[in-house]
């Protein structure tokens, strides 16, 4: 099994007539992802890549039966398709959208807590579940169906870390970014514990970045709760202290979040840390060897 | 996106908060003006985009004008290194000239949307003066952390919480309040990521008054605060990164020699770290992002050769959507218009990789290939091993 989404997803894509909208839900399509609607205000009635388009999510889902939701809608109205995604009785909300206001993310957090509406992202490449949907604007041809989780805060280093995996024979059981910004929805944590549970998951990968101390929790989860082998890596050993590095959430601030401290902090707590990016996916094969045996 | 303080108390003031009197000036003969006219004892405080700027030397406390003068002039024009400044420093262009106060006390206070619990943090001590590291690892039991629902806002329990932990009594207490539901609202009101006030100085005659004021604004929110968008002042920025920032290319200077430019933030901090794994070390940081485009590795080639201390590029793409082939001409075609004087080492990943490296070795151009991420490790430690 994949975790938080299967064959059965069925999508709807809010700014489906955008221009990133509109290239990636092809892509998607092509990958073989149930993407049944698509939302942009006014324009109901109107069909994008033969997907037919309505003026809002509740009449997506009423319609189409729609239980997942792919967003490219531009940072200043994010936070509101989020929102109108979670009212519609959304369960899953991918939100791929960069630079979404810190105040609207706080807001955002806050509310989807009260509905029963999950978050991933913003800022994120999405979650694919090899060979059977991709929600997101990751190269489907990368990845391969297999044992291995991966979670990650990144876009491309996920890409890279995915495509090592693939090439060493190690294929995913699913693949998600969680989003490079300081609050997002769905944590490492909550990844981690889906992976645990999961059946066809016999090891995971997470791959964290400087800033806040989200891998840290991570950590002291996998020391408490999980029985997988987990190798980590960390971005950012050599970025200095106080810059923003590319990512809103990747930031060394006041001395903490360096990933010195993470990487520390990781391997204290039963985490394979593979500090060289070059050789990464030899080091899993290793890793998972007895995992993934039988 | 940072403010300076003259800009941060400006908008405090305007919020109804007590900011003393001050004023900003460019020259020595302005400096002396307004200290003369503000009356002494006045404060000379250098203006750029760094904290510890009293340890540095960038603050003096004057009693007259032959004071004014000389703190204008040894503030004005001097390069500023401070912890946070990084090993260049900044210039300093401009001195707020502010009133002197007697103070009895001195608070600290700080409202900030908080990534670790989703909430507006409110954060308050004692022990104003010090920055908040140093408290937490002196006297952290001084320090008092108020989380408001940001779904809620801020309430009347949370102010007097705060309050109560700074031991404030009688009038103080409820000013503090007022200040403080002033400030949560001015933070959610303007997209701050950051108001901190410290030292907040309570006076002899029982008032609150805004000493030092720090106020970053989210630079993702800027779309909706032109007036603070306004504010912004790339001055004491490093020249490349200016330049950078007008291309849209996400770009930062740092020490070592190995220029570098990557597509996707976390692959670029794994590639320098790469590079300094190699026994190298980076030039900077550069995220060309998802979709770039020849005139944007142009741009890229062209800022991380105007750093002398280059000696050698890595290009690092993981080919995505953005399919190899395409890059591969970008990069011919910027390395053409460009004319290269120091080694390229090229590693491209993904779709269509073969057809990019097809292009790449039938240019002509003296670009190094990389097998994958470990060759192009060894190509850039040999490159940085050379005289």
């Amino acid at each position: 099994m994949s975790i938080f989404v299967n064959e059965q997803t069925r999508i709807v894509v809010q700014g489906i007539t955008g221009r990133e909208g509109s290239f990636h839900t092809r892509q998607c399509l092509e990958y073989g992802s149930k993407i049944v609607a698509g939302v942009t205000p006014g324009k109901e009635g109107q069909k994008a890549g033969g997907v037919p388009v309505f003026n809002t999510v509740a009449r997506a889902v009423a319609e189409t039966g729609a239980n997942t939701s792919l967003i490219f809608v531009p940072p200043a109205f994010a936070a509101d398709a989020i929102f109108e995604a979670a009212d519609a009785g959304i369960s899953l909300a991918v939100c791929i959208t960069e630079g979404i206001p810190f105040h609207d993310m706080l807001r955002v957090r806050g509310y989807l807590k009260k509905t029963g509406c999950r978050l991933i992202g913003p800022n994120c490449p999405g979650i694919i579940a090899p060979g059977l949907c991709k929600i997101g604007i990751m190269p489907g041809p990368i990845h391969a169906p297999g044992p291995i989780g991966v979670v990650s805060r990144s876009g491309t280093l996920t890409y890279e870390v995915v495509h090592q995996l693939t090439g060493v024979g190690l294929g995913q059981s699913t693949c998600i970014g969680i989003g490079g910004d300081p609050v997002i929805g769905t944590s490492f944590i909550d990844c981690l514990d889906a992976f645990n549970r999961d059946e066809q998951t016999r090891g995971i990968v997470m791959v964290g970045e400087i800033g806040g101390n989200a891998e840290e929790e991570a950590a002291a989860f996998v020391r408490e709760q999980v029985d997988k082998p987990v190798v980590g890596f960390i971005a950012g050993l050599t970025a200095p202290p106080g810059r923003r590095m590319g990512h809103a959430g990747a930031i060394i601030s006041g001395g903490s979040g360096t990933a010195a401290a993470k990487i520390k902090t990781m391997r204290d707590n039963n985490i394979h840390v593979c500090e060289d990016l070059g050789s990464l996916g030899d080091f899993c094969a290793r890793v998972f060897a007895g995992a993934t045996a039988g | 996106m940072k403010l300076h303080e003259y800009q941060a108390k400006d908008l405090l003031r305007a919020a109804g908060l007590p900011v003393p009197g001050g004023r900003v000036a460019e020259t020595v003969d302005e400096t002396v003006a307004a200290a003369e006219a503000l009356g002494y004892p006045a404060a000379v405080k250098a203006q750029v985009h760094a904290g510890g700027r009293g340890k540095a030397g960038g603050i003096r406390l004057v009693r007259d004008r032959a004071e004014a003068r000389e703190a204008a002039k040894a503030i004005l024009g001097m390069t500023l290194k401070t912890a946070q400044t990084g090993g260049r420093g900044i210039v300093v262009k401009k001195v707020l000239v502010e009133q002197g106060r007697d103070n009895t006390g001195e608070l600290y206070l700080s409202v900030l949307p908080d990534r670790q619990t989703g909430t507006l943090m409110i954060i308050a001590s004692r022990s104003g003066g010090m920055n908040i590291e140093e408290m937490a690892a002196t006297d952290p039991d001084a320090i008092v952390r108020v989380r408001v629902d940001p779904l809620l806002g801020v309430q009347p329990h949370h102010l007097r919480r705060a309050a109560f932990a700074l031991e404030l009594r009688g009038p103080l207490f409820k000013e503090f309040c007022a200040l403080l539901r002033q400030l949560c609202t001015l933070v959610c009101a303007k997209d701050l990521v950051l108001a901190e006030i410290n030292p907040l100085a309570v006076t002899g005659d029982e008032q609150l008054v805004i000493l030092d004021a720090k106020v970053e604004v989210d630079a993702n929110a800027l779309f909706r605060q032109p007036d603070l968008a306004a504010l912004y002042d790339p001055s004491g920025d490093d020249p490349l990164e200016a330049e950078a920032a007008r291309h849209n290319l996400n770009y930062i200077r740092l020490d070592g020699t190995i220029g570098n430019m990557v597509n996707g933030a976390g692959l670029a901090m794994a590639t320098m770290d790469l590079i300094k794994q190699a026994g190298a070390s980076p030039a900077n940081f550069l995220d060309v992002g998802g979709g770039a485009d020849a005139q944007m590795i142009e741009n890229g080639f062209r800022i991380i050769l105007s750093d002398p201390a280059v000696k050698g590029i890595l290009i690092n793409i993981f080919g995505g959507i953005l399919r190899c082939d395409t890059l591969a001409t970008g990069v011919t075609e910027a390395a053409r218009a460009v004319g290269l004087n120091v080694p390229v080492v090229v590693r491209m990943e993904g779709t269509n990789v073969e057809a990019g490296r097809r292009i790449l070795a039938e240019s002509g151009l003296d670009l190094i290939n990389a097998a994958d991420l470990a060759d192009a490790a060894e190509k850039i430690a040999r490159i940085a091993g050379q005289p």
